[in-house]
């Protein structure tokens, strides 16, 4: 795997021996939604969503409320399919298989696709269980090799010294910055190729907050994330590319850069600049 | 505006007369708080008349038979020349039409609470529930009639040896009527544990059974043991169904295909026959409602006490 | 991160067996649900099997009677129509009373909560021990005899706790606007209660009320140790006469079935008749609770 990584780099250096800025890295395409309609019953809450999502980049998702940011990360996982009535056209492709085929099982993609919840959801157990649950369920018993697991997520997640010493503490003694951090930790344990944030830090405070982008910052050396936030510097300060939902529609899919600065579409501009909202 | 004015003073006059008259009512109404306190302390003292009634006339029966005597004898024969009063065959009949019903009512009880709180869809769900309520409507009269004219010949074709009274077919019986209970507790229990918490276990690559027995079930212990523990009381507190079904030997025995006697039935068997008022037989039979007492009432506190302190609070 | 713990192969392969587990346990879970229903279905079609045909005017109207062939239950359905003149007016005054001082009198604190708590705790208590409490007051103490009043007031005990929480549900469940907005016309406490809080509650009270009825009409322990006689009494007329009633009929014939086999097909035909009571009140309290659900 790497290996070929490596001389795909080395591919698109020769290529463009010219660069002057950082060199495009060419990044694998982990998601491709082609034509992708949903409807809750009769609410038609997806139109027609093309777009993909690239490896070891931060994809941001913003829009005003109900425009479907949260109904398009859920498809990813198809945790949308928990509501009943929910109905799906079109196809995203994860990994070159369509997972919106009846024949996909779930279970398989969301070991692959971890997902951390707009309010911290830890299960009422320990902090050690916690993490070591999704571990668990996937097969593995060596107390050994779990407790290497809980050390390494809960590092990788920044909360590892705050939380060594209270491993057999019950998570709802912690605060919500360090739960959602926790789930985070959760999420790392199954070792995702892609996470999936539903406005991870709309109820933490600024300080907790400051601590989750940065780690999303450290995280996308690994993975894919996409993250659907309401706070247009945070999306601003921590994404690659960004995706402007309305009214269920894709208006602007760009880079960040592009998209604040210099929007194509002007409903684009009005809404980061507060104008709807 | 005048005519306004006038219309307006002529209806608080008629206010002001309205209330002249209503003021003997008013004095009257004065007393209302006090005739409601009074309705409402009935209900105290029907507590304490149940206890008053079981303690008092008990009394009576420990003053013939000794309270050791009572609750450590083997052998009950209260219509034999020289009479004994040992609780433990009746205990014994309790303990095991119990154990009976539960080993029927817990475990499908359960699954029925996994089934419509985690996997049953919406419609089928608003079909099921209603339906397993009607069971728990079915009075235990008709359960005890089911149980003596058509489980005990069924259980028969089975084991032949099966007397015509025993109390396997009751307690099977008695485990059918308590299964509405512990699925329709079980599953509230089941149902207040927020959605979150299943999502993030789901999201993590569990099925649905390992979402709920690692993570549901666990946030739920507390109802759900509770359920189990009224289930019980429910079962140790069932009279009509084993009073048909299950006869009146009062053999201390373990052979579940033969004929026990619970501390219910005891009660039924002996007031039925009309023991007069005065004799031991007479008082034993609150003696035994007392212990029948003391027993569902712990199960009861037990399960609030459980419900209680061992909530969850996500 | 560069360890990796998972293997991504394993995993796939384990979750087949993992996702076939959780195929076959809902299976599992569904079968046991529908294990309670068929039991229901097979007890009611035993049941109406067995007693159809003992069911018309004769059985209905006749006179209690050791021969099978012309024994009747009028003497039953009288007895427990005259319980439910007693149990009906009893748990109506008291429960509805106990719940309006609960909810709207008194003061939240000690004794409120010390009767509340002593609701719940008789709502536990097994119906054979009322009847205890039964025979020693109303029988043997204030010397009614086991009569209809006896049994009535029995009754009435047991299924108190029942009519009162559902009275105390109905009553929280009006809308504080209704009363605020009746004070604010001037109205006392108890004209808002009585105009305009009891009626806003009386669908549910009343839904309530014929629920704890249907649980009366099917008791039977408390019953037999009253005392109730087993055979040809003259038909009630009255609260002060004896009386048998239908559950009680019911367990009469099944005990004495190991004697007369037919009796079994009575009690299966004086079954039908109870359930068939109960189904009508039941339907009843639906109608009810349908009728007047959305109302605010
Ligand atoms: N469970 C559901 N049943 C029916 N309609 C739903 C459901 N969930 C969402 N919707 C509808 O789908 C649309 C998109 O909802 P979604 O939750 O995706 O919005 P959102 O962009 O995440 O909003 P917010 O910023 O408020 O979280 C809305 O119109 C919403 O009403
Ligand atoms: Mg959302």
């Amino acid at each position: 795997m790497s290996t070929v990584m490596e001389k795909q780099i080395n591919l698109k250096l020769v290529r463009n021996p010219n660069e002057r800025y950082e060199p495009e890295v060419p990044k694998e395409v982990v998601y491709d939604t082609k034509g992708l309609n949903l409807w809750y019953g009769e609410t038609h809450a997806l139109k027609n969503i093309n777009m993909d999502i690239k490896e070891k980049e931060v994809t941001a998702i913003i829009g005003p409320s109900g425009c479907g940011k949260s109904t398009y990360l859920k498809t990813l996982n198809r945790m949308v399919e928990l509501v009943p009535i929910v109905k799906t056209s079109g196809q995203i492709t994860y990994k070159g298989k369509n997972i919106l085929d009846k024949s996909f099982r779930v279970e398989d993609l969301r070991t692959q696709v971890g997902m951390v919840f707009q309010k911290a959801n830890p299960f009422p157990k320990s902090i050690y269980e916690n993490i070591a649950y999704g571990p668990k369920i996937h097969g593995i018993k060596n107390k050994k090799v779990l407790d290497e697991i809980v050390e390494n997520s809960l590092r990788g997640a920044f909360i590892w010294d705050e939380l060594k010493d209270r491993l057999g503490d019950n998570a709802y003694g912690l605060s919500g910055g360090q739960q959602q951090r926790l789930c985070i930790a959760r999420c790392l344990a199954v070792e995702p190729n892609v996470i999936l944030m539903d406005e991870p830090t709309s109820a933490l405070d600024p300080k907790s907050t400051l601590r989750i982008e940065e780690l999303v910052q450290e995280l996308k050396k690994d993975y894919a994330i996409v993250i659907v936030t309401h706070n247009m510097q945070q999306a601003a300060r921590i994404s690659d590319k960004t995706a402007f939902f309305l009214n269920g529609e894709i208006i602007e899919y760009d880079k960040t850069d592009h998209i604040f600065n210099n929007p194509t579409d002007q409903r684009t501009g009005d809404y980061i600049s507060g104008r709807f909202g | 505006m005048a005519a306004n004015n006038k219309n307006r003073m002529s209806v608080s006059k008629m206010i002001e007369q309205q209330k002249q008259k209503r003021k003997f009512f008013n004095q009257l109404e004065r007393f209302i708080p006090t005739l409601l306190l009074i309705i409402a302390s009935i209900s105290v003292l029907t507590t304490v008349g149940i206890i008053y009634t079981l303690f008092a006339e008990s009394v009576a029966f420990f003053r013939n038979v000794p309270i050791l005597d009572f609750l450590t004898g083997t052998v009950l024969k209260p219509l034999s020349q020289n009479p004994e009063f040992g609780l433990l065959p009746l205990l014994n009949g309790t303990i095991i039409s119990t154990v009976i019903a539960m080993l029927v009512a817990g475990p499908i009880g359960m699954m029925s609470a996994i089934y419509l709180s985690e996997y049953a869809p919406d419609h089928v769900r608003r079909v099921l529930k209603p339906l397993l309520e009607i069971l728990a409507g079915v009075p235990t009269i008709v359960y005890g009639f089911f149980a003596f004219t058509f489980v005990t010949p069924l259980l028969r074709m089975i084991f032949p040896s099966i007397e015509a009274t025993n109390i396997l077919s009751p307690g099977i019986i008695m485990g059918v009527m308590i299964i509405p209970m512990i699925a329709s507790l079980s599953e509230d229990a089941m149902s207040s544990v927020p959605n979150s918490m299943r999502e993030g276990a789901l999201a993590l690559g569990s099925t649905k059974l390992e979402t709920t027995f690692k993570v549901v079930i666990p946030a739920a212990l507390s109802g759900i043991i509770a359920s189990f523990v009224l289930g019980i009381s429910r079962a140790i507190g069932e009279t009509m169904i084993v009073a048909i079904a299950s006869g009146s030997s009062k053999n201390f025995s373990f052979d579940i295909t033969g004929s026990m006697q619970t501390m219910t039935a005891y009660i039924v068997e002996v007031a039925g026959g009309e023991a007069a008022a005065g004799t031991t037989i007479y008082y034993s039979l609150y003696a035994v409602a007392l212990t029948l007492f003391v027993f569902t009432l712990m199960m009861n506190l037990l399960a609030k006490y459980i419900s209680r302190k061992f909530r969850e609070e996500y | 991160m560069a360890t990796r713990y998972m293997d991504a192969v394993l995993v796939e392969k384990r979750m087949s067996s993992r996702v076939r587990k959780n195929t076959g346990f809902k299976g599992l879970f569904f079968a046991s649900t529908l294990f309670g229903l068929i039991v229901l279905a097979v007890l009611l079609v035993r049941i109406f099997t067995q007693g159809i045909e003992y069911i018309n005017i004769d059985f209905l109207m006749n006179h209690l009677s050791t021969d099978a062939s012309r024994a009747g239950i009028m003497g039953a359905i009288l007895g427990t129509a005259w319980l439910m003149v007693v149990v009906i007016p009893v748990t109506m005054i008291i429960g509805v009373g106990t719940a309006i001082y609960l909810e709207l009198y008194a003061k939240k604190g000690k004794l409120q909560s010390f009767i509340a708590t002593n609701i719940s705790n008789l709502a536990g208590v097994p119906s054979i021990v009322y009847g205890l409490l039964g025979l020693t007051l109303f029988v043997r103490t204030l010397e009614f005899g086991n009569v209809i009043l006896a049994g009535g007031l029995t009754l009435a005990l047991l299924v108190l706790p029942i009519v009162i929480v559902a009275a105390q549900e109905a009553l929280r469940a009006v809308p504080g606007q209704l009363s605020e907005a009746s004070y604010g016309m001037g109205a006392t406490k108890w004209q808002t209660v009585r105009r305009i809080i009891l009626p806003a509650a009386l669908p549910g009270i009343l839904t309530g009320a014929i629920l704890a009825l249907s649980r009366a009409i099917g008791e039977t322990a408390p019953l037999t140790v009253l005392g109730i006689p087993a055979l040809l009494i003259p038909f009630p007329s009255g609260v002060f006469d004896t009386f048998t009633a239908l559950p009680m009929q019911v367990y009469y014939w099944t005990i004495d079935s190991s004697l007369v086999a037919e009796y079994a097909n009575l009690a299966a035909a004086t079954i039908i008749v109870l359930l068939i009571l109960l189904f009508l009140l039941n339907s009843i309290a639906i109608l009810i609770r349908n009728k007047f659900q959305q109302r605010y």
